[in-house]
């Protein structure tokens, strides 16, 4: 084979792998990109519907509530707060009054978490949580 | 006092770096033997130096000398004596105080064998690791010094974060920095190279083994922290696609491509250009990795409460060392001589395709692990990109170069040649046969059945080869073993990803459920106290055989700072391992337990396991080979050895 077309090759491979790889993100960014929003953004109705999202704040002091298999706390960022209800185990770190970062969906009023986020260090804030605190102090 | 001295030492050390970065490069450019000569030396005391202020560090550790800001806030005097020595490094300071000893040691241990090298060029390559020392003992000594006395002195210490109240914490952070850190060593040739007037082929020679034993405590430390994470972090999980575990994994990722292009570099020019770029990137990626850890930019599991001036700092000396080595690559890169012909199907082809592939992936996570800062900078938006996305985007990549690492040592040089795969065919049946089979009895997805054809392709197309080729086991060894590592762990991963069973229950003690078709009964419930914690033991059996399986799942709540930790109870075994994780109670005194059931989990460590030790044999074989040979004899290296015929 020709240098020349030997280049041609490669370059021809180099792009086949760019267009493969570059399809894959588009496809996977659109369905992944996990958005964050503030209780205060959920209370105007700004949460994306139907898609999964994150929310951040302080858990409410004196409302996290153990039923039969499930558990719900309201989560709020010092101005509006959210109901969030969670099965499945907590992280160690997670406590009243703490940061906390939950992954899930909306349904109604309440949002249902299917993932609780868990720090190694109990004096480090989300930077979500922070963020959502920030935000509505700033209002 | 102890802390002064390691700080006057740390300042020493940092002074002495400087003067290893400026002195012997300005001799290597004027011609001036002396300060060429001063390289070694001063990679020595600049070790020396930064091991005193280590040593100090620990000291104040052992004695729990909380007159120090950094001691008071990771000890106390409950802390058993081996978590007082880790606690060293379990804070901000202290570990990056590791990263400068071990860059110091890794450059100490390049002098002492670097009498065969060209005096220039050896000092060439201290004088960058010197650079790099400085840059990072600069950041110590101005904004986050360990030795900082904090007065009055608090009776007693906040103690360690419980979680890093572990043997882990022994072996997981410095196994993980001598890698990532090691990859300073390729970088230095890399830059000493290009700061010769013409690059040629010999520093990849005399790099190899240096980026081999990177790689190598690389993999290891990455195991490690999965391995850790997994019975630790009391969910089961040993992968989470955080920005931090990105951080490690992309200079893997690349510096697996590195050792690729260097095996071949020294024979085939075409790959020397390639071979600098990639040595570079690897360590740029190592920085920007630490950038991403130490200056909590990023959210993540590893992220520590952190001063934004730190960050910035090491965003700057990133952004000279990424700046100034491309730069140079850019003005120099060009000397080195190009590409020559070689026919697709070839082995040089196949290798190239094997370093597209990787350096492919690395974009990939690179771009899932920047974008949310990207899009937070630019478009304020807070989002993140999850685990799915690099579920999705990963194995698609990653599966075809797994294929391909059978051919690859198969194939020829310069020509097509691969009717030597030929014999290989029934295997390849046999697998894509096996696994479509497992995964259409087990009902599983077509992304099951091509991990375990995948894999089982990997594994036995490479004990096939070391068959036939066991003659000359000794410079196959590192190849074998790092190949039947990524078969044995693409096995692994499927089998455990698509196989394993989870299952949340609430019980009392006493009560039993059923889990995965046997019953499981909660035994007992008792209090266990260790040294510093109390804990709720469970005592869980689990039906299987005539002998139950017994766990002990824990709940400890840590003295000081009265923090809940779940310590799982894992029962291993090479098929499958059991885990259980207890919750919390509720009013009515029931358990909230999961139970999982992880088939082939043990597969997963054990094909880590297997690429570390590769690439550790590899490494050393490489030591142990004639220094002083022509060029154009050199040994044939593992991954360049002739194949022996086939039958």
């Amino acid at each position: 084979m020709k240098p020349r077309h030997q280049r041609l090759l490669g370059l021809f491979a180099v792009l086949a792998l760019l267009a493969l790889a570059g399809g894959l993100v588009l496809k996977a960014f659109r369905q992944n990109l996990v958005f964050f929003v503030t209780p205060s953004e959920i209370a105007r109705g700004e949460a994306p519907a139907g898609v999964r999202f994150r929310v951040g704040g302080l858990v409410a002091p004196g409302s996290v509530r153990r039923e039969a298999d499930s558990l719900s706390f309201t989560v709020t960022d010092g101005a509006r707060e959210v109901a969030v209800s969670y099965r499945g185990p907590l992280p160690d770190l997670f406590r009243e009054g703490k940061g906390v970062v939950a992954h899930g969906r909306l349904a109604g009023l309440q949002f249902v978490a299917d993932e609780v986020l868990a720090k190694h260090d109990e004096n480090y804030m989300p930077p979500e949580a922070a963020a959502a605190l920030q935000r509505a102090s700033a209002r | 006092m102890t802390a002064e001295l390691g700080h006057f030492a740390l300042l020493l050390a940092l002074a002495v770096a400087l003067a290893q970065a400026v002195l012997p490069s300005w001799g290597a450019q004027t011609g001036r033997a002396r300060w060429v000569a001063l390289a070694r030396p001063l990679a020595a005391v600049s070790f020396g130096l930064v091991s005193a202020a280590f040593a100090a560090l620990l000291a104040c550790f052992v004695q729990v000398d909380t007159s120090v800001a950094y001691v008071a806030a990771h000890a106390s005097h409950e802390l058993p004596l081996g978590y007082r020595i880790t606690a060293s490094w379990g804070g901000h300071e202290g570990s990056l105080l590791l990263w400068v000893w071990i860059l110091a040691a890794w450059g100490a241990l390049v002098a002492a064998r670097s009498a065969g090298l060209p005096a220039a060029f050896a000092a060439r390559v201290q004088a960058v690791l010197g650079a790099v020392a400085a840059g990072f003992l600069a950041f110590i000594a101005f904004t986050s010094n360990p030795f900082e006395r904090l007065l009055p002195a608090p009776a007693d210490g906040r103690d360690l974060n419980p979680l890093l109240q572990d043997p882990g914490m022994a072996a997981h952070p410095p196994l993980l920095y001598l890698g990532y850190v090691g990859f300073a060593v390729g970088f230095a040739f890399a830059v000493a190279a290009l700061l010769e007037d013409a690059p040629d082929a010999r520093w990849t020679r005399w790099a190899r083994p240096w980026v081999l034993a990177a790689w190598s405590a690389l993999t290891g430390g990455i195991l490690l922290g999965s391995f850790w994470a997994y019975y630790e972090l009391g969910w089961g999980g040993f992968w989470f696609w955080d920005a931090v575990e990105n951080a490690a994994f992309m200079p893997w990722l690349l510096g697996t491509a590195l050792i690729h292009s260097l095996a071949v570099a020294e024979k085939r020019p075409g790959f020397l250009r390639w071979s600098l770029l990639l040595a570079l990137l690897a360590f740029s990626l190592s920085l920007l990795g630490t950038f991403l850890v130490r200056s909590g930019v990023v959210s993540s599991v590893h992220a520590f409460a952190s001063d934004p001036s730190r960050g910035l700092f090491i965003l700057v000396l990133l952004g000279l060392a990424v700046g100034g080595s491309l730069t140079l690559f850019a003005w120099r890169g060009q000397r080195a001589p190009a590409a020559e012909g070689y026919a697709l199907g070839s082995r040089e082809s196949l290798l190239l395709l094997n370093n597209l592939l990787l350096a492919t992936a690395t974009a990939t996570v690179l771009l899932g692990t920047l974008y949310p800062l990207a899009a937070e900078v630019i478009g304020g938006t807070k989002l993140s990109v999850g685990a799915p996305y690099f579920d999705t985007v990963f194995p698609p990549l990653m599966l075809p170069l797994v294929a391909l690492l059978v051919v690859g040592p198969l194939a020829r040089w310069r020509v097509a040649a691969l009717q030597r795969i030929k014999p290989l065919l029934p295997l390849a049946l046999a697998a894509l046969a096996g696994a479509a089979a497992l995964a259409f009895t087990l009902q599983g997805s077509l992304w099951m059945a091509a991990g375990i054809a995948t894999g089982l392709w990997a594994l036995g197309g490479t004990l096939t080869l070391a068959w036939r080729q066991r003659a000359a086991w000794r410079h196959g060894l590192p190849l074998w073993l790092a190949h039947a590592g990524i078969g044995v762990f693409v096995l692994g991963v499927t089998l455990v990803r698509s196989l394993e069973q989870s299952h949340d229950l609430l019980l009392a003690p006493g009560e039993q459920a059923v889990v995965a078709g046997r019953v499981l009964r909660f035994e007992r419930l008792e209090a266990a106290p260790g040294p510093n914690y109390q804990a709720a033991r469970a005592t869980l059996s689990w039906q299987v055989g005539a002998m139950p399986l017994r766990l002990t799942p824990e709940k400890r709540v840590y003295g000081r700072r009265q923090v809940a930790m779940t310590e799982a109870a894992i029962a291993r075994g090479p098929w499958r391992d059991v885990y259980a994780s207890l919750g919390d109670a509720d009013a009515d005194g029931r358990w909230a337990l999961r139970v999982q059931v992880k088939p082939f989990m043990a597969w997963i460590w054990a094909g880590g396991l297997l690429m570390a030790a590769g690439g550790l044999w590899g490494a050393l074989a490489h030591r142990r080979r004639p220094r002083a040979l022509p060029a154009t004899a050199a040994t044939p290296s593992p991954l360049t050895a002739p194949t022996l015929s086939t039958p």
